[in-house]
């Protein structure tokens, strides 16, 4: 079979034009020919976006943003003064000059300290339970704020470089698109030309239409919004965002030549593009073992892609729009282990937080003496997502039907950080 | 033995037209106050009912049954047809799955159509759709217990390697996940855990022998190594910090509790208490792995799993150098009275406050090693000494002799054929979560104890059961019937679910004849690149994963320009689509036809053949590329990827 990529300059309204106009074969159930009415594809400003740099495995924050040099848990690091507040690890001096943008908050305190439970309970608020399924942030964020971005052709919630965690009851339209950092969207190219593909989906819409009418419940439904959406991806100029590649050389080499680097530059170009919400992926951070020296290896790229991120935002004026969240599911014990690692703890740990409105430079919290104990006011993953709900201007009195019929308040009824708004 | 308690058990519950020697026989099972009359009572049992059976529990099959562990009910996978007790066993679930409707003013949906049903059983059995050719030879026979017929078809020895490699393949996924041994510097051979599976399931090997022999396993977990036993990949990678993931997974799978939060604190819901944990924990901790690099490839190990002394932590093996031994008088022997205090092996733990406990092997329903060895001396069972107490054996044991871990592999069984078990999750349960239908998922777990724990039985009494029966098109009467709402299953109609990436593969390959043509060793290797793209691992202690096969976009996208699908798509000569094309005996329709049931297990309706002749005409009469169109957007659809 020849093969013909999809043409580069065919637009997508092109494509659902021909599909709409066709023939009286097109009547999708599902509307594909809805998203015609949506303008072409200018971007607004003042779009609000939120990023999530996901620490996959549970950061010993003790070792970078609450450091006890000097006592028993403190490690081996040391701690250097930033542009804002509080001092940070010396393995971060990149981050520590902006550090003027982000704010710390050292005083989070939460109970799962189970990667999986972890890694739920702080990407939707809740922990899990077998009668329900609950989103993602992302995908709460991106519910709320897609339907104002008509224009927006690719999802609304990207995860480079891992799975994040589902949409829940909200279905799949609004799951997280996983892709690699490296910029190229695994079989985003059809194998035959446009006319050909059209004639195919033609047939496709009456296949899935016909086995929707026949009420078969919802992953039916589901299929055909899946399928919806990845139509219109693949026929969007907007796949332009993945491609990092084509940033300048010293752009690239800005957010530093690694994984981390190249998804924070997509995050980027995926919020220039309207994405709502973006999370980039950084595993590796489960440090049973000789902790010390896996944070000489991973620091750094943190240090290059976070420091490029929020500069490069700031200078480009997308920081006062985006909200940049930095967290793992949970801090590691202050007390070293016989491998000279930091098992699970998650009583007392830090997360990073700035842009989108929330006031750079401060520290917010604080642990005791060896880091065991929060002793200001702790704070949950709810709290954060509150705070991050204020930062993207999304209500926090909206409330969700959950799929078992019980109302589901955004941010699970968690309270604003105050301190960080002025 | 246990396939002739299993009438006793459940007869004496709910089987009221059960016949009169049986009711005997359960009577005297009820009072007999030991084990060995209960077995004498039921061997008589079966007498009874292999007099009435037709033909396949013979007597012969009995003793075999009764005299060797190693082998099933069915012992060979040809004695494989559906026995009266089977229809009784299916009977009681009706019954229950029933009553239940009642209860909730629910009424089932129809009978699914025999090419719908006939499709799902293959998917669900044998991992893939049925060939046109199978699904035609089914859906002509009038014959009224053809369904019947078809399952045992599909259990038996004509099929036989087909359920081997299809549940292979499933428990490989749950014992080792689908990212297990397929990253660098895994300990774990997928194709070790494979190969002890394969075999196992070749001998239709009883699933408490199955779960006895992975918790216990020693040996190499690579083929290629000396001592091999593949059996030591489920837990080769699960033993480090500890054993947490040992812990965690083996009660997850085999009891079918999730307990993974209680390392850290009380579970939250329910009665699991941290200290369980450890003390299940503290079973585990004589087992060490012992890593070699493989001398051709230095970024390959190779994992064994060894026994070895546990001095309990934080303590280094015990030297007797006391200057003074005491001894006292014991049962009538002179014994070290504190031999068995030094031996002690305890593991410590900590509490959300900090303080620090201590534990030693203590099951889950609280049976302690201290218990059972007490005749040995006080503290003879927490013993860390192998030539005293193997504890992963001990546990292996104490597992298999639990309700829970019937109630389990039921449970389990039961959501790999309706997409929902009777919790949801499947994997934990507990006083938490209760079951949709408790009394059923008791008996059910009984029967399959009383049927010596044989996989293939309970998947004919689930597959024959009328909840499976049914279509998957809800209608006004169940339309609140919807687990997807929270509410718990009732089954009273086939709940729509998508294939796994594994079945739509092994699908394609036998739709499009492109597995009689493809050598086996090369299959499984493009099955197995095929399939890697799918994985994340999250690169966590606890070996989580996630899978972008789950229906959402980077799915849809490898459905619809993805290496598979486009080969399946191949028009060039030889190639299913060009016989087809070519082949003179089919008119167009035909051909159109055949694509559909192929993929669909169905005809195209006349509006689907008015599209796919409009499409013909728009090529000019190309038919061979129509027919591509066709194949292409039919297994796209919704229809085609969904269990329905």
């Amino acid at each position: 079979m020849q093969k013909f990529p999809t043409p580069q300059g065919m637009s997508r309204r092109h494509f659902l034009t021909h599909l709409a106009g066709a023939s009286a074969l097109a009547a999708p159930a599902f509307s594909l020919t809805q998203a015609l009415t949506a303008q072409a594809a200018t971007i607004k400003r003042n779009q609000k976006s939120c990023i999530l740099l996901w620490m996959g495995g549970g950061p010993p924050t003790i070792d970078i943003w609450d450091m006890k040099s000097g006592t028993p848990t403190g490690g081996t690091f040391k701690p250097i003064s930033t542009a804002g507040e509080g001092q940070i690890t010396e393995l971060l001096p990149k981050v520590a000059k902006q550090m003027h943008r982000l704010s710390i908050v050292r005083s989070m305190s939460t109970r799962e300290a189970d990667h999986e439970r972890g890694r739920y309970y702080m990407h939707t608020g809740y922990v899990p339970n077998p009668n329900v399924q609950h989103p993602s942030y992302g995908s709460v964020v991106a519910h709320e704020l897609a339907s104002n971005r008509r224009e927006l052709e690719i999802p609304p919630f990207v995860s480079i470089g891992g799975a994040s965690e589902g949409p829940g009851f909200l279905g799949m339209a609004y799951a997280p698109f996983q892709v690699d950092s490296n910029g190229r969207v695994r079989n985003a190219k059809a194998n035959v030309e446009e006319a050909r593909m059209m004639d195919r989906v033609q047939l496709l819409n009456v296949l899935e239409r016909r086995f929707v009418r026949e009420n078969r419940g919802s992953a039916a439904v589901e299929h055909a919004k899946v399928l919806q959406s990845t139509l219109s991806l693949l026929t969007s100029n907007q796949m332009e965002a993945f491609k990092v590649q084509d940033e300048s050389e010293a752009n690239r080499e800005w957010y530093g030549n690694t994984g981390f680097g190249r998804g924070c530059l997509m995050a980027r170009r995926l919020v220039e593009t309207g994405v709502p919400f973006v999370e980039v992926n950084l595993g590796g951070w489960d440090l049973h073992q000789n902790c010390a020296t896996g944070l000489q290896t991973k620091l750094p790229e943190v240090d290059q892609a976070m420091s490029a991120l929020v500069d490069d935002l700031a200078i480009r004026g997308l920081l006062e729009n985006t909200t940049i969240l930095w967290m793992g599911e949970f801090g590691r014990t202050p007390r070293i282990n016989g491998d000279a690692g930091r098992d699970h703890w998650a009583r007392s740990w830090s997360v990073v937080v700035g842009g989108g409105g929330i006031q750079g430079g401060k520290v917010v919290g604080a642990t005791n003496k060896d880091g065991t104990q929060v002793t200001s006011e702790p704070y949950s993953s709810e709290d954060l997502m509150a705070t991050v709900c204020r930062a993207m201007g999304i209500s926090l009195d909206r409330t969700f039907k959950a799929s078992n019929g019980r109302p589901m308040k955004i941010a699970g009824g968690g309270k604003v950080i105050s301190e960080l708004f002025g | 033995m246990a396939l002739q308690t299993q009438p006793c058990r459940i007869s004496c519950i709910s089987f009221p037209r059960i016949s009169c020697c049986l009711l005997l026989v359960l009577l005297f099972c009820t009072v007999c106050p030991n084990r060995s009359q209960a077995e004498v009572a039921s061997k008589t049992s079966v007498k009874a009912l292999g007099s009435s059976t037709k033909g396949s529990a013979t007597k012969e099959d009995s003793a075999k049954g009764s005299s060797s562990r190693a082998q099933g009910v069915r012992p060979t996978s040809e004695d494989s047809a559906t026995t009266e007790v089977d229809e009784q066993i299916v009977a009681l679930i009706n019954r229950q799955i029933r009553s239940a409707w009642d209860e909730n003013g629910l009424h089932p949906s129809k009978r699914a159509t025999d090419a719908e049903w006939c499709r799902r059983v293959y998917l669900d059995l044998l991992g893939r759709v049925p060939t046109v050719e199978e699904l035609d030879s089914y859906t002509v026979g009038k014959n009224r217990s053809k369904r019947q017929a078809l399952v045992d078809r599909l259990l038996g020895s004509e099929y036989h390697n087909e359920y081997v490699d299809n549940w292979s393949t499933q428990w490989t996924n749950t014992l080792i996940g689908r990212t297990g041994g397929r990253m660098r510097r895994s300990l774990i051979s997928r194709s070790g855990m494979e190969q002890y599976l394969r075999s196992s399931f070749q001998k239709n090997k009883p699933y408490d022998q199955l779960a006895v022999e992975l918790i216990s396993a020693t040996g190499s977990a690579d083929p290629k190594e000396e001592g091999f036993n593949g059996a030591v990949n489920f837990l080769v990678e699960k033993l480090d910090d500890d054993g947490i993931q040992a812990t965690t997974k083996t009660s997850q799978i085999f009891l079918g509790t999730a307990v993974q939060c209680t390392q850290c604190h009380n579970h939250p819901f329910n009665e699991y208490r941290q200290n369980q944990f450890w003390e299940l924990n503290a079973f585990f901790r004589q087992a060490r792995v012992q890593r070699t690099r493989d001398p051709e490839d230095e970024n390959r190990f190779f994992g064994r799993i060894v026994d070895q002394d546990f001095a309990g932590e934080g303590l280094e093996l015990y030297r007797d150098d006391r200057s003074e031994v005491f001894l006292v008088e014991r049962n009538g022997k002179l014994v070290d009275r504190d031999k068995e205090r030094l031996n002690a092996a305890p593991v410590y733990y900590e509490l959300r406050n900090g303080q620090v406990r201590v534990a030693y092997p203590v099951f889950v329903d609280g049976t302690s090693l201290v218990e059972k060895f007490s005749e040995q001396g006080a503290e003879y069972g927490n013993s860390g000494y192998l030539e005293n107490v193997n504890r992963r054996q001990e546990l292996a044991q104490l597992l298999i002799s639990v309700p829970d871990f019937d109630q389990a592999i039921v449970n389990r069984t039961w959501a790999h054929f309706f997409g929902y078990g009777f919790t949801k999750p499947f994997d934990d349960m507990g006083p938490h979560n209760t079951p949709s239908h408790p009394k059923l998922l008791d008996e059910l777990s009984q029967a399959f104890r009383g049927a010596k724990f044989d996989l293939k039985t309970l998947m004919r009494w689930i597959v024959l059961s009328e909840p499976y029966s049914l279509s998957s098109r809800i209608s006004r009467t169940n339309a609140k019937d919807d687990p997807t709402l929270g509410v718990s299953p009732q089954f009273s109609r086939f709940y729509v679910r998508q294939m796994q990436a594994e079945q739509l593969y092994e699908s394609l390959l036998v739709a499009t004849h492109a597995d009689e043509t493809v050598k086996e060793e090369r299959r499984s290797m493009l099955k197995e690149r095929w399939l890697r793209q799918f994985s994340t691992a999250f690169g966590t202690d606890d070996n989580a994963e996630a899978t972008t096969f789950n229906g959402s976009i980077p799915q849809t996208l490898t459905l619809m320009n993805g290496e598979l699908v486009n080969r399946a798509c191949s028009t060039g000569s030889g190639s299913f689509l060009d016989k087809i094309a070519n082949d003179s005996s089919l008119s167009n329709r035909e051909k159109i036809g055949y694509l559909y049931r192929a993929a669909l297990a169905r005809f195209p309706s006349k509006e689907e053949i008015k599209v796919c002749n409009s499409l013909l005409a728009s090529r000019d009469g190309d038919l061979v590329g129509t027919l591509q169109d066709i194949w292409w957007a039919v297994l796209n659809s919704n229809e085609f990827i969904l269990v329905h």
